[in-house]
């Protein structure tokens, strides 16, 4: 391990990717000594660093903007109407403005995950050193932080090491937020540049959260075997003290669950959790139970079996007081970014702020060590618990009350239009009424649990406790299996399927990742995930999507879990872990260009993203993508080249990325090789796409696994899936074949007749395979 | 009738579509349309108009007002049951960012549509798709037909019953030989 200060200066260098001037980073603690691959020309970039290649990029993918607001009310020089051609009181058209607001959601999103990161990494240096070795995968791994080493140049070896990559973080979103200020960019496509490098940033920190949790906490390192856990309402032993945990950032958690240990209390509480931090307590302990995503908030806080809330960090409703107020459940907030109005007891001793939350004279509390929240939720829990379990207090409206309540409907329709999902709520009402569930069950399987209805009842009809009751069977089967959160890919698991990727003969690695604003219900995704593994996809998964992966059942009662491997393979459904973990699946991407194709990683950003373009079939897909850490993943995997697609709601994401399959001009590639350009076809088609239904997504999914580089055998493996899925889920051949058929090899041998005719109908000609960049070659520096 | 988007929140201007107060407005439109196109989503499929489907008048009015269709989502499933071939499949998104180029030839590649019928979408993202024609594609005229209001459309139906919905939809066909 090196110590000494390494000072990184640069006047201005010419790269393949663009112009650097006047660079200068200090890196402390440097392992320079025992990494001897040479530095990349861009170690920690700036926001124009990789410029070139995201207007590369973004010239095959244009914004096609979906304004989500015609008007712009960001200063006082507001409302503009920008509608049209319209522009606002600082000159910013309506394209500037929509690639403006997704870089203040992108950097939301990255500055949340860089926050968590940070909060996470000093605490851990606090508990345990900032010399504490990182170590994601023991043996097994050896590439410990891929995309640090690609976007940094450096070789984290500490906990002390990564506040060197967080420092550039932070640094980065402070300049890319300064750029939406009135006046500042306003160029679309500079902004969209500026977006990809937020999203880079993201997947950095995301990275850095993750291997630390790892290191520190011996979370599962890169096991494929990890543990199997309890998913599901239905796992939770209501007789015993039960504390839910909400959020994304483990510590307190983690000091529950040791306090509990140290105590010999393990057997007698039941842990559950609610979004990552869920993920993640099993990650530490397959003891915790996991209750289900973000949207199972409502249902599990209003059963009454709960008998203290701990919340954390993010996507945690911000109600959460006043619903645990309704049914005397105390609260615990544990993190300066989410105080809920809470007077900070901190300083006070565990025996005050227990005995103040069990006799109910404060509602709650804020304590911002996770030690101390450790004692005080475990024993609350323990002293509450009894009392709270004789009074029964929440507990579902039994189906005589909820048929009572729904008889006050006047079938008004303000809660069909206030539903998300634009469900038929009224007539499931009437038909409840009548004591017909079915309706109303229907609606549980759909419903995000937003409760946005309820807010719109004039009747004040508690809906969704309605819709719960109705439900209620359903959500008390509710127990799975899911394997808990692997962490990262073993290096020799890359250098099996490195090979079987690049040339397409495994047809892809799908990612379904992301929160849980499902358009039908959660059921959809499993079900992609199944049949992607049943086609030798690699399937990846993480966060509130991993959880409703696992919350299926086959004919036998197995969850998707206990069915498919946790090998980063073909024909696997490996759970990577929380929203952080996503940096694993990027960096799996980026290990096959570093550990298979020994191309070098470090600081050489661009041609490694090029690589993963060209040649890793790799897609992303966020079913029920809401927030904007959402957001700005999404624009990580864009910037590596990876495409996303969103499901229907994602079109609020205010554009899309969308490649024109009809402009033959936009598909050439350079031919390493020749030198030559080639025309390689609409691959991979778009870049960010929404699409509105789950059979929609399957096609879509296999249309943008194809690369330029796969090999004939590749390509027609992948053309079998795409038009089987073609075929079967939109009823009819595609028609547009002829654009990734490159020779008469590439053709399935299956489908040949069919094929040979829709090419001689459209003219089709031959062409070759080229070895694809994007990036044009330059004379070498001398 | 009034101009209040279906789903309460999805509020939507200063520019908003004018009201279809009587069928005889989209079928004048569908008339001067030299180059229509029908948008037709997933939900098409689902919606009961009594014994019928909504795609079911969809299809009739694409046979006798001569529209081109193009079916999104998996919609072409639906029509293709009922023998119908609509003339392109693909996703919502990319059919409107190929509507917003005054350069593409349309779906038969013989000159740029002039019309956009609307329907079957879920409706935020008929919405947003929508709003990006309101915006990019000054040429084009927009017609949502489905029974909500649509603002960002440059004509749609205010929020109606069903019973009215399957009126105007009854009055435009009428107004057709086959
Ligand atoms: S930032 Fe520009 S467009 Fe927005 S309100 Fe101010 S002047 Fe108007
Ligand atoms: S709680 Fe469920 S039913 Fe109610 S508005 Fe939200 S998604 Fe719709
Ligand atoms: S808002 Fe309330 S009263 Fe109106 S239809 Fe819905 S449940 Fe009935």
């Amino acid at each position: 391990m090196g110590t000494k200060e390494i000072n990184i200066s640069i006047k201005e260098i010419e790269t393949e990717i663009g112009n650097i001037k006047d660079l200068r980073f200090s890196v402390g603690r440097l392992a320079q000594e025992t990494w001897d691959e040479p530095q990349g020309p861009t170690p920690f970039p700036s926001m124009s660093t990789l410029r070139n290649w995201d207007l590369t990029l973004l010239n095959r993918y244009k914004p096609f903007y979906l304004p989500f607001c015609d008007l712009c009310c960001l200063c006082t020089y507001g409302k503009c109407d920008l509608t049209g051609d319209k522009k606002g009181a600082c000159g910013i058209t309506m394209p500037g403005q929509q690639s403006r607001i997704v870089l203040l959601a992108a950097c939301i999103g990255a500055a949340t995950h860089t926050s968590h990161a940070r909060e996470l990494v000093t605490h851990l240096i606090e508990e345990f050193g900032a010399d504490t070795r990182l170590d994601p995968g023991g043996l097994n791994i050896k590439v410990e932080a891929p995309i640090t080493r690609l976007v940094c140049g450096m070789m984290p070896e500490t906990l002390g090491d990564l506040e060197t990559v967080l420092d550039y973080s932070e640094q980065q979103i402070t300049s890319l937020l300064a750029c939406t200020h009135t006046g500042q960019e306003g160029n679309p496509f500079d902004l969209e540049s500026k977006v990809m490098h937020t999203g880079m940033i993201d997947h950095l920190s995301m990275e850095v959260a993750d291997i630390a949790q790892i290191s520190a906490y011996d979370l599962p390192k890169a096991d494929p075997n990890a543990p199997l856990v309890d998913i599901g309402f239905g796992s939770v032993d209501t007789k015993k003290p039960v504390i839910l945990v909400i959020g994304h950032n483990v510590p307190p958690s983690v000091e529950i669950m040791d306090y509990m240990q140290d105590n010999e209390l393990t057997g007698d509480i039941e842990v559950t959790g609610i979004c990552c931090t869920g993920i993640d307590m099993t990650r530490y302990s397959p003891k915790a139970k996991i209750i289900g995503p973000i949207s199972w908030q409502i249902r599990y806080i209003r059963s009454g079996i709960p008998d203290i809330i701990v919340v954390d960090e993010q996507c945690i409703r911000t109600d959460v007081l006043d619903e645990a107020r309704a049914l005397k459940i105390p609260v615990i907030a544990t993190s300066e970014k989410n105080c809920l109005g809470l007077t900070d007891r901190t300083g006070d001793p565990p025996e005050e702020i227990i005995g103040d939350l069990v006799s109910g004279t404060i509602e709650g509390a804020l304590i911002l060590n996770p030690e101390k929240v450790g004692v005080v939720a475990v024993r609350t829990a323990m002293q509450i618990a009894p009392k709270r379990k004789k009074e029964k207090k929440g507990i579902f409206l039994s189906h005589d009350e909820a048929m009572e309540m729904a008889k006050e409907c006047t079938q008004c329709r303000e809660c069909r239009r206030a539903c998300p999902n634009d469900m038929h709520i009224p007539d499931a009402i009437k038909a409840f009424s009548r004591e017909e569930p079915e309706m109303l069950q229907e609606i549980y399987e759909s419903c995000v649990g937003c409760i946005r209805c309820e807010s719109a009842c004039p009747q004040g009809i508690p809906i969704h406790s309605l819709i719960v009751a109705a439900g209620e069977d359903t959500l008390r089967n509710e127990s799975f299996k899911l394997r808990a959160g692997r962490g990262a890919i073993q290096d020799i698991e890359i250098r099996q399927v490195g090979g079987p990727i690049v040339l397409g003969e495994i047809p892809g690695i799908v990612a379904f990742v992301g929160c849980a604003n499902y358009p039908k219900g959660g059921n959809e995704l499993a079900e992609m995930a199944i049949e992607f593994a049943n086609r030798r996809f690699i399937v990846c998964t993480s966060g509130c999507a991993a959880m409703t992966i696992g919350m299926h059942r086959d004919e036998d009662g197995k969850s998707p879990y206990e069915v498919y491997s946790g090998n980063f393979e073909a024909g696997a459904i490996v759970n990577v872990g929380s929203c952080v973990s996503n940096a694993h699946i990027s960096g799996a991407a980026v290990k096959i260009a570093s550990i298979f194709a020994r191309r070098n990683l470090r600081g050489n950003y661009a041609e490694i993203a090029d690589y993963v373009y060209n040649r890793v079939g790799a897609v992303g897909v966020a079913w029920g993508a809401m927030s904007q850490k959402a957001a700005s993943i999404a624009a990580g995997f864009w910037r590596l080249g990876i495409p996303v697609i969103v499901g229907p709601h994602g079109t609020k994401y205010r554009r899309m990325l969308l490649g024109r399959s009809d402009h033959d001009e936009d598909w050439y590639v350079n031919d390493t090789r020749t030198g030559e350009k080639v025309y390689v076809g609409p691959v991979p088609e778009h870049l960010f796409i929404a699409v509105e239904t789950k059979e929609e997504a399957m096609v879509m999914i296999a249309k943008l696994s194809m690369r330029p580089n796969d090999t004939s055998r590749g390509r027609a493996l992948k053309l079998t899936h795409y038009i089987d899925l073609h075929r079967r889920l939109l009823g009819s051949m595609p028609t547009d074949i002829h654009r990734f058929v490159r020779m008469e090899a590439d053709i399935p041998i299956t489908m040949k007749e069919d094929i040979v005719a829709i090419l001689k109908e459209k003219d089709w000609k031959e062409t070759v395979i080229p070895d694809p960049t994007l990036i044009p070659k330059k004379e070498a520096a001398p | 009738m009034s101009q209040e988007a279906w789903l309460t929140a999805e509020v939507a201007g200063p520019k908003k579509a004018s009201l279809i107060t009587k069928p005889e407005i989209a079928d004048a439109m569908i008339r001067q349309a030299k180059r229509p196109v029908f948008v037709v989503g997933s939900i098409a499929a689902e919606i009961d108009l009594e014994e019928k489907k909504l795609i079911d008048y969809v299809i009739a009015m694409a046979k006798r007002c001569k529209i081109q269709v193009v079916a999104t989502g998996n919609t072409n499933n639906e029509f293709l049951k009922r023998g119908f071939t609509p003339d392109a499949v693909m996703p919502a998104v990319d059919i409107g960012n190929r509507l917003t180029d005054p350069k593409w030839q349309g779906v038969d590649g013989k000159g740029p549509h002039d019309l956009a019928l609307f329907v079957g979408l879920p409706y935020q993202m008929g919405w947003t798709i929508l709003s990006g024609l309101k915006n990019f594609a000054p040429n084009l005229k927009t017609i949502s037909l489905d029974n909500v209001y649509q603002p960002n459309a440059r004509w749609s139906f205010s929020n109606i019953s069903i019973k009215s919905w399957i009126m105007n939809l009854e009055a435009i066909l009428g107004k057709r030989e086959d």
